[in-house]
């Protein structure tokens, strides 16, 4: 059997009323909140938080491949899904691959997971998905569109479910499209779009895979379908004759908002944090043809308990309050550039300290144990040479040592930098710039976890690095 | 352990430019400012000068060497060594010119530090730090030096105000010094309450709580105890030195604790060393520390025994280090008013030693009392590099 092994979502902590953009352009807002990813992040950091989430306890030695999904990749020629690999410290020998150009692309991803590893031809395959996507300033979609990102493990043992089939269709229209140099997602009228598209689709394939598998609405636990609105959503579950309340999965647009290729991962693993054993899950996305996918939950989907739930992820919040910040972390509004950085990324160094940098690892020496980060050849303690044992340390937590908040170091838009010195597990220190902070919280003691995020651009690349998190609300569920 | 070099080599002539925005004047043009005051003071010609150590910090990765020295200076055909060593730059340069010529190699040697900061666009010493496209790359000096701070107070068991009221005291005595230091940058006498309401940089450190950014260049001319005072009856020997810097990026380094600095205690017990001092709080007469920020100057009080560990509080509240306190620090107005182009500071704190020690300040009113033994230090880096050199009036 092939299925799902292990689930884990991300959302950025960050998370602005829709009132507050309505209220710039003097509009009707849209009910409630949205996620912001923050200027340090991006699909590739979200991807990387959600695999770590989904890796929780799992060795990552023993994954095969890492595809990444999204819309809205940092790269357009150059794999997305390497880096993510490499910050997620997976094995080298794996296959990478990027996913594109459509929001089913996760969908696309994940059919190609499942038969791979139902082919043999991997044992464990991990499916990331993430999106940033814009709306213009001003439209509903601005307000909807929300980021996030969500992995699921697939492979063969101990599944929380296994996967029971798919029905898909292939479909050409010009409904909801991004030209190569557009940074707004265009669309057609909205009823032509909702009405031929998107709801048309989706019946299709849903009814095409119940009838495939001889399965009535009421045998579905829960169905997750992603939607670009409520109102489409709720005229969706009741054509199709699911109940709003027992069956369809919260799609999160009060919360969050629309994800792009995230949406269907980010619900499927609230369902699955939820599900009872022997549940079948039905899926269902949409994009240019639509795909519906079936699971049944395992004895196993009780166990589970990933690093951070979705409930979890949705309670670590700070409401962010600037529509001008959030226009220039979108890159819709150039900000007065600060101060520029003195030193430039340069790709040699990128490569070359992609141990420490990326991957997170520190150096223990083997003769006394001292842990140094970043990789120390000769002992700080000890001084024995090259006797040292990589290790990862982007999974451990710590407590701040001592911190300063810097008002200079910062992007002008951003300017608050927390520099701070954190005690890890281990003796190890590691010293960076916090983010997702609420600056009057920040104290000695205060509990950190690592986060890859995005440090800087120059020298026309991102520079990629971890910084330190608060841990909010008490930390893991 | 090598022979000291006590009372080996002395300081014959001092030159210091205007600290400030010196924005008609570039590079050279502050050399020749502090080279020809000093050339005067020793009274020597350019042409006596048989080797010379050049400190700057901040100029691009390479084309500034010795080179920019012969071309300002028009020193020819002798060997120019450019030293780059973060704050520390002007000490160490000035060290090597003193290790020169007790080596005998040279009879009359130059070290000179100079720095022009205001070329760059951009206040402060921007941000980025090594060579690391990640690991350094946000880092600032206040950013850095600011880390001191919250666990300092934390140690001593001090709230955020009570700190910031303790490092603030720091600056108002070095803005009063200052006031009273006509070549420095600042002249301004400021209130603690204007101190702790001042904009945070980093905080704990507000504005007043850091120096300022200058243009500036200091000079000093060395020779051997044995010609010395063929120039002038009054030299200045060189009692001591110690340089010092711990490997490792102190924000990594395991059990580090931001308040004891390997650098700071082993550069001084070095100097104090050589020097034959036995209680620095009680021998020295004036010192010139490296107050980049006011927590610095705390933090080296304790590193450098002025005061017991966790007793530079009671020192800083009963004035000890003021103009008529125990040990007078920074009376000139220390970096907090000079400002601090990087490479020239470790010279200009000299100058200001050297000036003292012969009763020769140029404002009486900030002269120490027949002072003895003085001492100037810069400290600098990520940080963990530092530099001391002690000086005296006479031999023995």
């Amino acid at each position: 059997m092939v299925g799902i092994v292990s689930y884990g979502g991300y959302i950025p902590t960050l998370r602005m009323e829709r009132s507050v953009i309505a209220k710039a352009w003097g509009r009707g807002a849209l009910k409630g909140e949205r996620s912001v990813a923050n200027n340090d992040e991006d699909s590739v950091t979200m991807a990387v938080e959600a695999a770590i989430n989904c890796l929780k306890e799992k060795d990552r030695q023993e994954v095969d491949g890492l595809l990444f999904a999204s819309t809205t990749p940092v790269y357009r020629e150059k794999m997305n899904a390497a880096l993510i690999g490499t910050a997620v410290d997976l094995n080298r020998e794996i296959a990478t691959v990027d996913y594109a150009n459509s929001l089913r692309s996760g969908a696309t991803a994940l059919s190609a997971a499942i038969d791979t590893v139902a082919a043999d031809s991997a044992q464990q395959i991990l499916v990331t998905a993430a999106d940033t996507r814009s709306g213009y300033p001003k439209s509903d979609q601005e307000q909807l569109f929300g980021d996030g990102a969500g992995a699921l493990l697939i492979g063969k043992n101990d599944l929380v479910a296994t996967y029971e089939g798919r029905f898909s269709i292939s479909n050409e229209m010009m409904d909801v499209w991004r030209n190569s140099e557009d940074k707004y997602v265009k669309q057609w009228e909205a009823r032509f779009v909702t009405g031929q598209g998107y709801t048309a689709h989706i019946k299709e394939v849903v009814n095409g895979l119940l009838n495939k598998y001889k399965l009535s609405t009421k045998d579905i636990a829960k169905v997750i379908i992603p939607a670009p609105d409520p109102r489409s959503h709720f005229s969706l579950s009741k054509l199709l004759g699911f109940d709003g309340e027992t069956q369809m999965q919260d799609p999160l647009l009060s919360k969050v908002g629309h994800c792009g290729t995230a949406q269907p991962f980010l619900m499927l693993a609230a369902a699955l944090e939820t599900a009872m054993p022997g549940q079948l899950i039905l899926m269902a996305t949409y994009g240019d043809g639509a795909d519906a996918m079936l699971f049944k939950t395992t004895d196993q989907v009780k166990k589970q308990v990933n690093l951070r739930t979705v409930k979890t992820l949705l309670d670590e919040k700070l409401i962010f309050t600037s529509y001008a910040r959030f226009l220039s972390y979108k890159e819709i509004i150039e900000a007065q550039p600060g101060e520029p950085f003195r030193l430039l990324p340069s790709a040699t160094v990128s490569w070359r300290e992609r141990s420490s940098s990326l991957r997170c690892h520190a150096s223990r020496c083997k003769k006394c144990g001292l842990i140094t980060y970043p990789i120390q050849r000769i002992c700080y303690n000890c001084s024995s040479k090259d006797e040292f044992e990589e290790i990862r340390i982007s999974d451990l937590e710590g407590k701040v040592f001592t911190f300063t908040k810097d008002n200079i170091a910062g992007r002008s838009d951003d300017p608050v930098v927390i520099q701070t010195v954190v005690e890890m597990a281990g003796g190890v220190r590691f010293y960076g710039l916090m983010t997702d902070f609420d600056a009057s919280q920040i104290d000695i003691d205060m509990p950190v976890r690592l986060t890859f995020r995005r440090f800087y651009e120059g020298a026309g690349f991102q520079n990629y690095f971890w910084k330190l998190k608060p841990i909010l609300n008490g930390g893991d569920n | 352990m090598g022979k000291s070099i006590k009372d080996e080599v002395a300081i014959i002539g001092m030159g210091c430019t205007q600290f400030g925005e010196r924005w008609d004047v570039g590079l050279e043009d502050l050399a020749i400012e502090a080279a020809y005051e000093a050339y005067e003071d020793a009274g020597i010609e350019p042409k006596d000068i048989e080797a010379c150590w050049v400190g700057t910090a901040s100029a691009p990765l390479i084309g500034i060497g010795g080179t920019t020295i012969a071309n300002g200076l028009k020193l020819r055909n002798i060997p120019i060594i450019r030293n780059e060593n973060w704050c520390t730059t002007a000490h160490i340069a000035l060290i090597e010119a003193c290790i020169g010529v007790a080596s005998g190699l040279y009879d009359v040697a130059l070290a000179i530090g100079v720095e022009k900061l205001k070329d760059t666009g951009y206040p402060g010493l921007g941000t980025g730090r090594g060579m690391s496209p990640v690991l350094e790359a946000r880092r600032t000096a206040p950013g850095s030096f600011g880390l001191i701070g919250k666990r300092y107070f934390n140690a001593c068991g001090l709230t955020d105000e009570q700190g910031k009221e303790l490092i603030g005291k720091i600056a108002v005595k070095n803005h009063d010094n200052g006031s009273l230091c006509p070549k420095a940058h600042f002249h301004n006498k400021i209130t603690l309450e204007k101190v702790v309401k001042a904009p945070i940089i980093a905080w704990p450190l507000g504005l007043f709580d850091c120096c300022g950014n200058s243009d500036g260049a200091a000079c000093a001319i060395i020779t051997s105890k044995e010609l010395a005072k063929k120039f002038r009856p009054d030299p200045i020997y060189l009692k001591g030195f110690g340089i010092a810097m711990d490997s490792l990026l102190p924000h990594a380094r395991p059990d580090f604790d931001w308040m004891r600095f390997e650098s700071l205690i082993t550069s001084s017990r070095k100097a104090y060393e050589m020097a034959g001092i036995k209680n620095p709080r009680e021998e020295l007469d004036v010192a010139e520390v490296h107050d980049c920020f006011t927590i610095t100057e705390l933090a080296i009080y304790e590193n450098f025994g002025f005061s017991p560990w966790g007793k530079a509080k009671e020192d800083v509240e009963s004035g000890f280090f003021t103009r008529s306190g125990g040990l007078p620090v920074n009376v000139d107005g220390g970096l907090k008013c000079f400002g601090h182009p990087v490479g020239a500071s470790g010279l200009r704190m000299t100058y200001e030693i050297y000036k003292q020690l012969q009763q020769k300040v140029d404002n009486q009113k900030r002269q120490v009392k027949n002072p003895r033994l003085g001492l100037s230090h810069t400290f600098g880096g990520p940080p963990q590099i530092s530099a001391v050199a002690v000086f005296g009036n006479e031999i023995g």
